[in-house]
């Protein structure tokens, strides 16, 4: 399998240059003198300094960033929870309805998960702020964390769950000993996806949100339905900077724990 | 009773953060509009009973009388189709590619291609702003080849949403397709080949075939999020292209029609159920198959 035709080179350069550089343009032109985004004129930082100055800009961060940690560590919970259900639970009444919930979201158009979610927190009179995102995003990111921690749960070995069990541990103990340790990595990129879901999204808090609470996106929106602004393309290019960073930082890591399972098992093979 | 704690607290948060909001949208849609903020009434303030004498279906008439909500309908579902097609041809090719690379090169590939989808969806959408409006990047490097004489006008029509669906969606087709691919036994193709098969014909004739389901899944996970698609239209999208997405925002936040907007989200939630049943049964196949 190991022939890459021409055709197959091709498709690979052009398919990246697709994806990468509409985000290289952007970064560029962060560092624009001009503000007409579109001519060079000069290579400068001022939008840096003028976004760093802009208070509602790090108002804005600041809530984005509490909503996606505490809506993903919530959402890391509960998707753990529900995808030990559906993997190991058996079965139980009502298991069709909880698989559709666990999909459905997953492609859920946003404007009816928001309005749908809004609708609600009006008929029971919750008012509108940095709680009603955090249980909408809750809401559609644990979803994507029980998808990602069930696909781990399928591939691993009970055996091992059974071999604790019958050695005397507690239900309880075998997962928090065997089965947590093993699906960690699986949890941790399930958090990190509903974290990256949370401070990405703008549908879903637009409709969840009230006066008290503006998320980043609801504010890049406001101020891209303007027309370009050199100001949102540093803001776009710190974001993308910090994504690159943790992205390598994460495979580099999940790289790092595949060898060392490796060798440890290379070890136990040995000393057996 | 511990299976039963951990059963029932995701049950009950999905039930009642997922599944009863619904429920009241689907309520709302068959209320009548007031001024009053929250601009509705209810219209089953008196039980059952009332609710079921006295349902009103007035939104859902006035949906199908206002040509806007057909259109928006109908040119929802073609720039779904469209799009999902156009990031088909783009994607299989880059993910049999993918699966056909050098086995070392394939973990860098496959971050290249999820690297975009953790980026922001907002700024990605954003980025071909400059690129495709009439003094945009696009336009500047088309007059200077001399490709073209005069500018064209890319943004703000149906094109540059298409562009805008394939470019942020295109790491949900490429993923389940190479996933396919990856697993396929490359011995099956030589056999083809072997047997005096040509090697487009080996290509459809066994390729295509055992990459189906991922080339379902990709399809479904573009299509389905497409067809209700906000930001796309609203940023790339001119005032001639009708997304329900759209509408549905505008009729919300605009026009304050809440029950409106609650009967075209029940409508748009109808033609959905089809493809998310199709999608999750070929996710559960998918799933048993493996398992």
């Amino acid at each position: 399998m190991n022939r890459l035709s021409p055709f197959n080179v091709v498709s690979l350069t052009l398919g990246f240059v697709f994806l990468y550089v509409p985000m290289l343009i952007l970064v560029i032109y962060s560092f624009n003198e001009s503000k007409l985004v579109t001519v060079w004129a000069g290579f400068s930082t001022k939008w840096y300094g003028e976004l760093l100055a802009n208070d509602a800009f790090l108002d804005a961060a600041w809530v984005t960033l509490k909503v996606a940690v505490l809506s993903s560590t919530i959402a890391t919970i509960l998707g753990t929870m529900a995808a030990y259900v559906l993997v190991r639970g058996g079965r139980f009444f009502g298991r069709t309805l909880f698989s559709g919930m666990i999909y459905a979201p997953l492609v859920m158009p946003e404007v009816i998960t928001g309005l749908s979610l809004l609708l609600l927190f009006i008929g029971i009179g919750l008012d509108r702020g940095v709680l009603t995102i955090v249980l909408a995003h809750t809401t559609f990111s644990m979803c994507f964390v029980s998808v990602v921690v069930s696909s781990r749960l399928m591939t691993f070995d009970q055996s091992l769950e059974e071999a604790a069990l019958d050695l005397g541990a507690s239900p309880f103990e075998a997962f928090r000993l065997i089965t947590l340790p093993i699906i960690a990595p699986a949890v941790i990129s399930g958090w990190l996806l509903a974290f990256t879901l949370s401070l990405d999204d703008l549908v879903i808090a637009s409709f969840t949100s009230g006066p008290s609470a503006t998320t980043l996106p609801m504010k890049i929106w406001s101020s891209v339905r303007l027309g370009v602004s050199p100001e949102i393309n540093a803001l776009s290019t710190i974001l993308i900077g910090l994504v690159t960073v943790g992205v390598i930082a994460a495979s580099l890591a999940s790289k790092q724990a595949a060898l060392r399972a490796k060798r440890d098992e290379q070890q136990a093979a040995r000393t057996a | 009773m511990k299976r039963g704690v951990l059963i029932a607290v995701p049950y009950v948060w999905l039930l009642a953060l997922f599944l009863i909001p619904f429920a009241v949208v689907f309520k709302i849609s068959l209320s009548d509009i007031a001024l009053a903020i929250p601009p509705y009434t209810p219209t089953a303030k008196d039980g059952i009973w009332n609710m079921l004498t006295q349902l009103d279906f007035e939104n859902f008439v006035f949906l199908t009388q206002d040509d806007l909500y057909w259109k928006a309908y109908l040119s929802s579902l073609q720039i779904a189709l469209i799009s999902t097609i156009l990031t088909l041809m783009v994607g299989y090719p880059m993910a049999y590619a993918m699966a056909r690379a050098p086995e070392q090169w394939r973990p860098t590939l496959l971050m290249l291609v999820i690297l975009p989808f953790w980026t922001s969806f907002l700024i990605r959408v954003y980025a071909w702003i400059g690129i495709l409006s009439t003094e945009g990047f696009l336009n500047q490097f088309l007059m200077w080849t001399g490709i073209v004489g005069e500018p064209l006008t890319i943004l703000n029509t149906n094109t540059a949403v298409y562009i805008g669906i394939v470019y942020t969606y295109l790491p949900f087709m490429i993923l389940p397709i190479y996933s396919a691919l990856d697993r396929l036994d490359g011995s099956l193709i030589e056999a083809a080949e072997d047997l005096g098969c040509s090697r487009l014909k080996a290509f459809w004739l066994v390729t295509i075939p055992l990459s189906k389901n991922g080339i379902i899944a990709g399809c479904f996970l573009v299509f389905i999020p497409a067809l209700g698609e906000f930001v796309i239209p609203s940023l790339l999208g001119g005032s001639g292209t009708l997304m329900i997405g759209k509408v549905l925002f505008e009729e919300f936040f605009s026009n304050r029609d809440w029950p409106v907007a609650s009967a075209v989200a029940v409508i748009l939630l109808l033609i959905l159920i089809i493809p998310i049943v199709l999608f999750q049964r070929n996710e559960q196949r998918q799933a048993e198959a493996e398992g």
